[in-house]
């Protein structure tokens, strides 16, 4: 082992290439073969479909484009998406803080029990999670009958919309905040209170700045996901027109009647809104790298 | 305030050791809207069941049109999570130990089915595929229907898929340490050698958790399937549509027999995804 006492552990993926000899690495051609076929992959199954939605999309030009986004039906679409992710990733933002809060700072019985449950809704099938929601709240569910007495409409009705949909996107700030949490520790926490700061203070002025961009990264996921929804939207939803359609099912609707271009222009807002999300995950990526080896002095590995 | 004490009251140890505040309110807060969003509503799809006799639902489930749905849903899955454990590998190796033009963006391009809604990733594949389309054009001189056959259902699996395998192989090829590689090396050990006897047995747990990832994220996959598969009863009719049709036919019964099986079939690949999640951590805490 003495040999290698100058080789750093991890090097830089640039710097493998250069010092390791032919022996740690392979053959030329077998390197170029093996990214050759990767980048194939690659583009045939995402950048090829990325690129399809863009095309369709403007095929008739941008006036027909602007024509497709703007009717009636498209902007109560586009009303209604804004509105269901302005209810549902708000209160996933506060469950996600309160979860992960509970999660990385104590320790009590039945944590891998709870931890187990946050991530359900990520098993459950799209299809079955709007399901649940019929069997309780549809005309043949279990409150079916009050809410019908009551003339109160979930099902096929927005609150069923959103209901679905909070729970698709439950785990997702939850889980991007409880490792960020759990890796900043509890010590700059507890020296606020022990120094007189009150709880409220301590998470605003210690906690808070410590986990920014693991929340913003939770946000934007939960965000594209709750804008994005089809499966279990679909089930609750009804599909009336310009009443309890978002984009998604707009885009299928519209589809479904061959109005090809116009689906594409669409479902191009999404493809927007996804791409936009990459990018943000990627830069964010970097800075909660940055947030977790800036609050913590000791080396990472080994404690995940 | 007076049920944080009572909660607070239930775990007294932890109450001693605890100097930060909010215990009692997080957790309070926390399984309250657990229990609301998730939990009572994912029960009364188990409750629902009761509804029905033991013969009622195992008659239902093992209708032939039922049975043809599984087996479609479950091969079809099976099948996209195999070719994506293969690219999965090669693509994650490809990302950390190779250099090439590029990259940073095939990295970023790799999550793109995380962040596209399933929708327009069904009908994109459906017009890809399509007869007329752009790939769909070059399959059909060969001969190849690939659009409202299983081979389409499988198309859009794989897209669907493809990023479980890539992000869970990833963390661990980087965090691979090479000195055992240059000892090996050193020691005279082909190139082959090594990456067979040392590099693929490192990432096989991960690459194996990637594939039940896949597996079970695809077996309950809707609306990228929905479009390209035709959706001909006994052909290419996956369960979770069977599922939507029996729910628009108001056979509340017949939708809760499929859906509870295939929550069923998701729990025990959950189950498995933890002993292989465990398995990995022994692995790391060994070395």
């Amino acid at each position: 082992m003495i040999g290698f006492q100058n080789t750093p552990d991890i090097l830089p993926a640039h710097d493998v290439v250069v010092t390791r000899t032919s022996r740690l690495s392979e053959p030329r051609w077998v390197r170029w073969i093996v990214i050759g076929i990767s980048l194939v992959f690659v583009v045939v199954f995402l950048a090829v479909p990325l690129v399809l939605v863009f095309v369709k999309a403007f095929e008739k030009g941008i006036k027909t484009y602007v024509t497709a986004i703007t009717t009636p039906d498209a902007l109560a679409a586009i009303k209604l998406t804004l509105l269901t992710a302005a209810i549902a990733v708000p209160l996933n933002v506060l469950f996600g803080i309160s979860a992960a809060w509970l999660i990385a700072k104590f320790d009590f019985p039945g944590k891998n029990v709870l931890t187990t449950l946050i991530d359900l809704p990520f098993t459950v099938s799209p299809v079955i999670s709007g399901m649940v929601f019929v069997l309780l709240f549809g005309l043949q569910g279990v409150f079916g009958t009050w809410l019908d007495e009551h003339n109160i409409k979930i099902i096929f009705a927005v609150p069923g919309i959103v209901l679905s949909t909070i729970f698709v996107t439950f785990p997702f700030v939850a889980r991007e905040l409880i490792p960020v949490m759990q890796l900043s520790g509890t010590e700059e926490e507890e020296a606020a209170i022990v120094l007189g700061a009150s709880g409220w203070r301590t998470f605003f002025t210690v906690t808070l700045p410590n986990i920014k961009w693991g929340l913003m990264y939770g946000i934007i996921v939960c965000n594209a996901r709750a804008m994005g929804e089809f499966g279990a939207v679909s089930v609750v939803s009804g599909h009336i027109r310009g009443a309890t359609n978002t984009i998604p099912l707009q885009a299928e609707i519209l589809y479904n009647e061959y109005h090809i271009t116009a689906a594409f222009s669409v479902a191009s807002l999404l493809t927007f809104l996804a791409v936009v999300t990459l990018i943000i995950k990627k830069v964010d990526e970097a800075k909660i790298h940055h947030e977790v080896s800036s609050t913590h002095s000791q080396p990472l590995t080994g404690t995940i | 305030m007076a049920l944080v004490k009572a909660i607070e009251n239930i775990f007294p140890q932890s109450r001693k050791r605890r100097v930060l505040p909010g215990f009692g309110l997080s957790l309070g807060f926390t399984v309250f809207y657990l229990s609301l969003i998730v939990l009572i509503p994912v029960s009364t799809l188990f409750l629902k069941t009761f509804d029905l006799t033991w013969s009622q639902f195992y008659g239902s489930i093992t209708s032939a049109r039922v049975l043809a749905s599984f087996r479609l849903s479950f091969g079809t899955a099976f099948a996209a999570a195999i070719v994506n454990i293969i690219f999965g590998v090669l693509l994650a190796w490809t990302l950390v130990r190779y250099d090439f033009p590029g990259k940073r963006m095939v990295d970023a391009f790799v999550d793109l089915p995380f962040a596209l809604p399933t929708a327009v990733a069904g009908i994109t594949l459906t017009t890809l595929y399509a007869g007329n389309g752009w790939f769909g054009q070059y399959f059909e001189v060969l001969g190849i229907k690939v659009d409202y056959t299983p081979l389409g259902i499988t198309v859009a699996l794989i897209f669907i898929g493809l990023p479980f395998v890539v992000r869970t192989v990833q963390p661990v090829l980087e965090a691979m340490e090479l000195d055992v590689e240059e000892a090996a090396a050193s020691l005279g050990a082909h190139r082959w050698y090594i990456i067979s006897r040392i590099i693929l047995p490192t990432i096989r747990p991960a690459a194996l958790t990637g594939f039940a990832l896949a597996f079970a994220r695809t077996l309950g996959e809707y609306g990228s399937v929905v479009f390209i598969a035709g959706n001909m009863p006994m052909k290419t009719e996956i369960s979770t549509l069977l599922i939507v049709t029996r729910l628009e036919q108001y056979d509340y019964p017949g939708a809760t027999a499929i859906a509870v099986t295939m929550l069923v079939a998701s729990f025990i690949l959950l189950l498995v995804i933890n002993m292989l999640q465990a398995s990995i951590n022994k692995k790391a805490s060994s070395v």
